[in-house]
């Protein structure tokens, strides 16, 4: 009889370089560079501000419409004089501030409404998602337009009406993901053990939903950008003197023949953002193995 | 058949029913309700407040309001615009037919050319045209809808002088071509979302299409590869292209609201918005409700469609 311990086949969490779900990631050329971009895009927002020799709000009059790259004003200047290269980034730092806590809102809504409807089903789960129907029935922006011409349009409240008509998509997905892993084995035994409704939902259900859910999260952020851009430039969104991307294009039409860079600067800006978003959705997507019919 | 149609009618009403009551939530977050209109009107008292109140019902309960605004909705009485006094339906349907002619073309157009990218992207996978399609119709996506039409009057309309930069027609001349020209830009504008959306799913619906057994069968039995894709791929990779243009009613009327404004087009879109800047609030209302039941009626014909067109969904 031997007493030597037999070899054990210990499993070796693979270092996170080594991940899978990482490297499917990079291999996406267009998702790496949606996050190159993107992190740059962030950097420069926050730090472009300190370096530049223009204040946001500084109005020189003898400096109105200067084409760009005349003296220091990398980007122009617009009607007031005020430099445009500040007031994008100022801007920018608006515009990524509400498409992220309106993603974060939207995304704890439409999650929370999801696992309902789904683990729940029958008439609570019927009603639920009427009702997410019922939502997506109206266009976004009619409806955004609706509600921010009644609240006051502070930033947070432009960022709390974004996130209101943009949970819909992110319920709908996790409800269908939850309604899939519902009936699977752990799931049974969880229920054996006599767990809480609530812990089931939220400890069992939502980590192995995590995947769609970062995917929806991520295609949100690109979403909630180009709402807050149409409802500002309408007028309705963030007020002036605070910049964001959209409000910066609000007048930019009726100089579109003396001053076409008012409108190309920061609709360049707001299309880098976007597309960043929604290139690193999709190379997620892929990565994370999320089903393509889901979204 | 009849029992599936039955059933998505008896859903409509469902959905028609909730989306009134968000549209009845939405209206009584008005800062102060229906009655700020009376609001800044000189001389208002606060008794005198109280007494428009009642006579408009608004001291009775919320649910009881709600029954009295549907019934008076039903009835066809959209209340009237603080504006002109004038009816809202009428108003609304005034400016119908620019906002149809618009989404009309434009959705004929992404139909036309995303089928056709998307089919030929599916057919010629991973090739350079695939490649390059799929990218230019997620940056496509990527690009605010306002922006785009004022850099395409820019380019054309200022720059090339092809095209003019708005309206929907010329003062004076009212000429089929001229309702064309003016149709051009806008319509584009507005299709270039929809032809992204289209084309990225025409892609996968003929790439799921393609590996099924019925078109091996019919590669096998000896049909040319051009027929094969016509009779047996399109025909079955268009059948939930139909949904698809139900569902995408909402962007597409969103989107004319943006492009109706960069064009100044004469549409709903931009009455929504004269309305807001007003605040116009029952032509808003009218409008919101006015476009989710349009969208209703047209998820419910597309489905109309799809059960004519598929016998799974016909005979099942």
């Amino acid at each position: 009889m031997s007493s030597a311990t037999p070899a054990l086949d210990v499993y070796e969490h693979p270092r996170w370089w080594k991940d899978r779900t990482l490297r499917r990631f990079m291999r996406n050329r267009l998702a790496v560079l949606g996050l190159v971009s993107i992190t740059l895009l962030v950097l420069t927002c926050v730090f472009a501000p300190y370096v530049l020799p223009y204040d946001e709000l500084f109005i020189d009059l003898r400096a109105r419409f200067a084409p760009p790259f005349t003296g220091y004003h990398i980007f122009g200047t617009d009607p007031l004089g005020r430099d445009i290269a500040a007031r994008l980034f100022n801007a920018g730092r608006v515009s990524l501030m509400v498409g992220f806590f309106a993603m974060l809102m939207s995304t704890a809504l439409g999650t929370l409404i999801g696992i309902v409807a789904g683990y729940r089903g029958g008439i609570v789960g019927t009603v639920l998602m009427r009702i997410v129907d019922a939502f997506l029935s109206f266009p976004s922006i009619f409806l955004l337009l609706a509600l921010a011409a009644f609240i006051k349009p502070s930033p947070f409240m432009i960022t709390v009406i974004i996130a209101l008509t943009s949970w819909m998509e992110v319920a709908r997905i996790v409800n269908a993901e939850i309604r899939s892993l519902r009936e699977r084995d752990f799931v049974l035994a969880a229920r054996s053990l006599g767990y809480r409704s609530r812990t089931i939902m939220f400890k069992e259900l939502l980590p192995n939903a995590i995947g769609p859910i970062i995917v929806a999260a991520t295609l949100t952020v690109a979403r909630a950008i180009l709402l807050e851009a149409y409802v500002s430039f309408l007028g309705y969104g963030i007020q002036p003197p605070l910049p964001s991307w959209g409000n910066m294009l609000n007048g930019a039409q009726q100089y579109l023949d003396k001053a076409p860079w008012l409108a190309i600067v920061p609709g360049v800006a707001i299309t880098l953002a976007v597309a960043s978003f929604n290139f690193i959705g999709d190379g997620l997507r892929d990565a994370l193995d999320v089903r393509s019919d889901t979204l | 058949m009849l029992n599936y149609l039955l059933n998505r009618l008896g859903q409509s009403l469902i959905l028609l029913l909730l989306v009134s009551i968000i549209g009845f939530a939405v209206l009584n977050l008005a800062p102060g309700g229906p009655l700020s209109q009376f609001a800044l009107t000189p001389g208002m008292t606060r008794e005198a407040m109280d007494r428009i109140a009642h006579q408009m019902g608004l001291d009775r309960p919320l649910p009881i309001q709600y029954l009295d605004w549907i019934w008076r909705l039903l009835q066809g009485d959209w209340g009237k615009s603080y504006r002109d006094q004038q009816p809202v339906l009428q108003i609304i349907s005034g400016h119908l037919f620019a906002t149809l002619l618009l989404m009309g073309t434009s959705m004929v157009i992404s139909i036309l050319l995303g089928t056709w990218i998307g089919i030929r992207g599916a057919t010629k996978r991973y090739s350079l045209f695939d490649y390059t399609t799929s990218v230019a119709a997620m940056v496509a996506l990527s690009i605010p809808t306002f922006w785009f039409g004022m850099i395409a009057i820019y380019v054309f309309a200022l720059r090339l002088k092809w095209l003019p930069a708005g309206s929907m027609y010329t003062i004076g001349n009212e000429s089929f071509s001229d309702y064309a020209i003016h149709l051009v830009m806008p319509s584009l504008v507005l299709a270039l979302v929809d032809i992204a959306v289209w084309s990225r799913y025409m892609r996968s619906a003929t790439l799921e299409v393609i590996n099924q057994d019925f078109i091996r069968t019919a590669r096998a039995k000896g049909l040319s590869e051009g027929k094969v894709l016509m009779k047996h791929v399109v025909r079955n990779a268009l059948i939930p292209m139909i949904t698809l243009a139900g569902l995408q009613l909402p962007t597409i009327l969103g989107g004319a609201l943006v492009t109706e404004t960069v064009f100044t087009w004469p549409g709903m879109g931009r009455l929504f918005l004269d309305s807001l800047g007003y605040h116009d609030y029952p032509v808003v209302m009218g409008l919101l409700m006015f476009s989710a039941i349009l969208v209703l009626a047209g998820s419910l014909i597309a489905d109309l469609f799809v059960a004519i067109a598929d016998p799974r969904v016909r005979l099942g």
